[in-house]
């Protein structure tokens, strides 16, 4: 059954929440979903782009107080 | 009071000696017992395989007595953990012993994973183990010019690693002749060459000025050994004819097969370094799931704070600071120059120029590692 897990990749200048974020999907199953919580405006970019390039699915962005929330969806 | 620290490595020692001390008086009148158990009696200069996998160190230079390196105050055993039972406040051990707790502290490290990616063990070399760095070495000396890949897997050990080694190959096969047959190329996982914006962008500048190549959004999915062809996740392909990877690791086996945490990393708490549910376990190091570089200065930082805290709940009954995700990086960048990083979770770092003063710096705490070790710098 498809899980939804946050990481909390706040603060994180190294490795940072793109890394964070590839590492995890790593180890989780397809239709997986992770929600990328990020102080790093870049985030919002760097990640839809790796996303697109790697073949999974970006699912919802948007900022609350400063923080990125990102949720991509792992496909293959 | 029992304090039982698992792990011999930088974390582990550095706050076994931080409580020895701070704590020196209640262990004498019998009031604190401190524990260290760890799977070897040797202490391990991980650091030092860059310089092994080069020529620029030798193994005898990276160990020492673990028993040498510690206060009087600590009950050391070589007796790896094997069972963790947190709601008993107990370990078990290979030897058979139940070791009992009021406060735990889990620093047991990270392991480097060859084998999660197609042929990539039987057909890269690594420096993250001494077999890997010397067999290296071997393949570096009788290298006589190609194509020499650099690729590297998440999350890994010394986010610096994939640059120095790349800068030290450069100077390797300068100083050996044979740089012009040789063409380096790095690839790195997000799209730029590190992870740090500020070291990217210095980085980004020295590798055009050097001549090595690089690929950017590279996280490898296999290996062709027959062909020499890597193969990446967002489906390009690279000829090698020497492949060296920085390889992707885990946290120790014992901690994902009891349950603490997955891919062996211990979930805690970003400030106070407890486990999540669990005010009296702890963990520092590599071990740690939190987003920070997997360093030996990321260890000693957080020894240092846990280690206060811990002696302040023994003396007063509360903890005393909080861990700010400190690090601090030395960044080898070739020709016998070098830079660091420091940075923690409010500031990000902002690395000067490489400098040679930095890089014997460097040199000379590969040799005065054993006195931080023993908490003495």
């Amino acid at each position: 059954m498809a899980e939804k897990t946050v990481i909390d990749a706040r603060g994180s200048f190294c490795p940072g929440p793109l890394m964070e974020l590839i590492a995890r999907l790593k180890s989780g199953q397809v239709g997986d979903e992770f929600e990328v919580l990020s102080s790093d405006k870049g985030s919002a970019t760097d990640i839809p782009e790796w996303v697109e390039k790697a073949g999974h699915e970006m699912v919802e962005t948007h900022e609350d107080k400063g923080i990125w929330h990102i949720t991509v969806k792992k496909m293959r | 009071m029992k304090i039982l620290i698992i792990g011999g490595g930088m974390g582990g020692t550095i706050l076994g000696n931080n409580l020895a001390r701070r704590l020196s008086a209640e262990i004498k009148a019998g009031k604190v017992n401190l524990t260290m158990l760890s799977a070897s009696d040797k202490h391990f200069y991980q650091p030092g395989l860059l310089y092994l996998a080069v020529g620029q160190m030798m193994p005898d230079e990276l160990y020492r007595d673990q028993a040498s390196l510690l206060e009087p105050g600590i009950e050391f055993q070589v007796d790896p953990v094997t069972e963790f039972h947190l709601d008993d406040n107990q370990v078990k051990t290979q030897s058979g012993r139940t070791y009992k707790y009021d406060v735990l502290v889990v620093a047991t490290g990270s392991r480097p994973i060859m084998d999660d990616v197609p042929g990539l063990a039987e057909n890269a070399e690594m420096f993250y183990t001494e077999e890997g760095a010397l067999k290296m070495l071997k393949t570096l000396r009788e290298f006589d010019g190609g194509r020499v890949v650099v690729t590297v897997g998440v999350p890994h050990k010394c986010p610096m690693a994939p640059l120095e080694i790349t800068f030290m190959m450069h100077d390797y096969f300068k100083e050996r002749g044979i740089l012009d047959k040789v063409e380096l190329y790095y690839t790195y996982p997000i799209g730029r060459i590190h992870s740090l914006e500020n070291v990217a962008k210095w980085a980004t500048a020295e590798f055009e000025q050097l001549g090595i190549k690089y690929e950017t959004f590279f996280n490898m999915k296999e290996v062709d050994g027959e062909n020499k062809i890597l193969r990446s996740e967002e489906g390009s392909e690279v000829q090698y004819d020497l492949l060296v990877t920085i390889p992707a690791h885990k946290g120790m086996e014992v901690i994902e097969s009891q349950g603490l945490g997955q891919d062996g990393w211990v979930p805690i708490d970003r400030l106070r370094l407890n486990m999540e549910g669990r005010d009296n376990v702890f963990a520092i190091g590599d071990t740690t799931n939190l987003p920070i570089s997997k360093a030996g200065s990321t260890a000693h930082f957080e020894a240092e704070a846990l280690g206060e805290n811990i002696a302040s709940m023994v003396k007063i009954g509360q903890t005393v600071r909080d861990y700010d995700g400190k690090v601090f990086c030395f960044i080898e960048a070739g020709k016998d120059r070098a830079t660091y990083a420091m940075f923690d979770y409010q500031n990000p770092p902002d690395p000067k120029p490489p400098t040679r003063a930095m890089h014997w710096f460097k040199v000379a705490y590969n040799k005065l590692y054993w006195a931080s070790a023993r908490g003495l710098l």
